[in-house]
């Protein structure tokens, strides 16, 4: 006879080594870029432009541009994805229409991020004409954090009850008016969550901005949302693979101030969400 | 007047409901309005299963076999990586783990998902690549397995919480009968929740190999992109994605390289729209 508890010892081992294989690394990552790029940081590294073909001086304009493309990304997206989340959660039924749109928001969210590079190099650069620049890369990156937006949102629409909106309507309230001060003022931390982890998504992301506006190397800042701009991640891309001789710590140090960009972003986000979720008294 | 104005932002709020779908159409659109213009020159056989990559060549050789061997072989290597680690943690994550501990955990995976993908590429570049260069004594650590390792854990967060949303949506009844009947917690987990499951797993694993084929920075930073049908999991391999990342910036406006490049965008867009179609189907049986 075999001996279930046995078994189940052995087997519940094996699912603890699969998790640790998952989060041990993880920490890992994040302790090796804090250790090696943290000594890099320091206002310099921060506020100067880069210098000597990017082996000295700062990362000024590519935190600049990375701050720009994703304030455009989300100006673009977040009143459209916020608008498709009240579609989806206040005036859709469930038909044929509702289940193609929730399927094309699940394949936006699926295309590969290069994907969208070239059909930001198609649309905007090329065929607008907008050419390589902030616009177009922005509009890209916005097109490509839409699904997070709106998935987000629509969570945060539909968990406030249906009693409020009940209520509302009973007191005469038009519909519209019952979404936009009952409903929306509700949902506000759910929508905060998504759009901060779309900002966060759309700052990391380097394949999208490849042809749409990186500079590879622009040591100003950007004069306009026609103009050209060095980001975070692309930064560190170039000068981890394509220029030779970069000093490790410039390496590391820009490593660094993206994942802490991003995390601090996530962190953020995970914060309202659980504030909010303790705070919901329905 | 007001009564317009509602009519006005209603019909507004319906049109941005139907922007995703809008998006994906024009998304597809465009990559057929640049890549279709390769097949004027080239068919599209000789184009999909063509041997050799050699876009700069005079004339070019457009053939993108060793690319799609080499994204299938990568990401088959993340597959076998990712796929018993991912469901393993998720089993572990949603019946198994103390409640204090799984809120760790999940933030762990959350932290896995958010970290950009060149900052994965970078860190794999500087660990993972030496560790594999010295491990089996080769020239370079540029390999399709420092590929598929690195891309495995970009696959496991999307493996992990879409499986564990799985098993915690399985009915309570089904785990209070096979405890009822003396069923270990293990043998419940190994025959009630997991067949019970078994569809969302399914999905999980299909949407973290989609993630995998469509990964470009850190694949690109640390396969070696050799553009050679490969040989070994050992050797340099270039994917779909690098290939379009790493040449689009060269590629004149208009040129044969440029609508070729576009033609294996379209390949990925159909591949991903197929992975999340079949996913979204699995999920959506779950359901019903």
């Amino acid at each position: 006879m075999s001996h279930p508890h046995r078994t189940q010892n052995i087997a519940f081992f094996f699912l603890l080594l699969a998790t640790l294989l998952i989060v041990v690394p993880v920490g890992l990552i994040v302790v090796i870029i804090v250790q090696k790029g943290l000594p890099a940081i320091n206002g310099q590294f921060l506020l100067d432009i880069p210098r000597q073909g990017m082996r000295a001086g700062g990362i000024f304009p590519a935190i600049v541009g990375t701050v720009y493309l994703v304030t455009g990304a989300i100006i673009f997206a977040l009143p459209i994805g916020l608008l498709a989340a009240i579609y989806l959660s206040e005036y859709s039924r469930e038909n044929m229409l509702t289940r193609l749109i929730k399927l094309a928001i699940v394949n936006l969210a699926g295309v590969p991020s290069v994907v969208y590079g070239l059909f930001g190099l198609a649309l905007f650069v090329v065929f607008f004409k907008f050419g390589a620049s902030i616009l177009s890369g922005s509009l890209t990156l916005g097109i490509m954090i839409l699904p997070i937006i709106i998935t987000a949102s629509r969570e945060a629409l539909e968990s406030v009850p249906s009693s409020f909106r009940e209520v509302s309507l009973s007191l005469g309230a038009s519909k519209w008016q019952t979404i936009r001060h009952i409903v929306l003022p509700n949902a506000i931390p759910g929508i905060l969550t998504g759009t901060i982890l779309g900002l966060g998504r759309a700052a990391g992301e380097t394949a999208p901005i490849l042809f749409t506006v990186a500079a590879f190397y622009l040591p100003r800042l950007p004069h306009s949302i026609f103009d050209q701009a060095m980001a975070l991640p692309y930064h560190l891309y170039v000068i981890s693979t394509q220029v030779p001789n970069v000093d490790e710590k410039t390496r590391y140090g820009t490593a660094f101030v993206l994942l802490a960009l991003v995390l601090v972003m996530n962190i953020i986000a995970v914060v309202i969400r659980t504030k909010f979720r303790k705070k919901k008294k329905w | 007047m007001r009564k317009f104005k509602e009519f006005v932002i209603e019909k507004l709020i319906l049109l941005c409901g139907l922007a995703s779908i809008f998006f994906v159409i024009l998304i597809f659109l465009f990559l057929l309005k640049e890549g279709l213009a390769l097949f004027k020159i080239e068919s599209p056989l000789k184009f999909l299963f063509g041997k050799s990559w050699y876009p700069i060549s005079e004339p070019p050789r457009l053939g993108i076999l060793p690319l799609i061997l080499g994204s299938l072989l990568v990401t088959a290597g993340a597959a076998v990586i990712s796929v018993p680690i991912g469901v393993g943690c998720a089993v572990y994550i949603a019946e198994v783990a103390p409640l204090r501990i799984r809120e760790v955990l999940k933030a762990g995976i959350e932290l896995l998902a958010a970290i950009p993908s060149v900052v994965l590429g970078f860190i794999g570049m500087v660990t993972l690549v030496p560790l594999v260069k010295n491990m089996f004594h080769l020239p370079t650590g540029l390999t399709a397995l420092s590929g598929s390792i690195m891309l495995a854990f970009m696959a496991m967060p999307t493996i992990v919480s879409i499986a564990e949303d799985a098993l915690y949506s399985v009915p309570k009844t089904y785990k209070e009968g096979a405890f009822a009947l003396g069923a270990t917690h293990w043998q419940t987990i190994w025959r009630v929740m997991l067949p019970a499951a078994s569809s969302g797993i399914l999905a999980a694993v299909m949407l973290g190999i989609g993630r995998v084929i469509g990964e470009t920075m850190a694949v690109m930073m640390i396969t070696g992109n050799a553009a050679v049908i490969p040989r070994s999991i050992l050797a340099p391999v270039r994917t779909l994605t690098a290939t379009i990342a790493a040449e689009m910036g060269e590629a004149v406006v208009g040129s044969e390289h440029y609508f070729a490049l576009f033609a294996i965008g379209i390949v990925l867009f159909v591949i991903s729209f197929a992975i999340n179609v079949t996913a979204d189907l699995c999920l959506h049986k779950k359901q019903s």
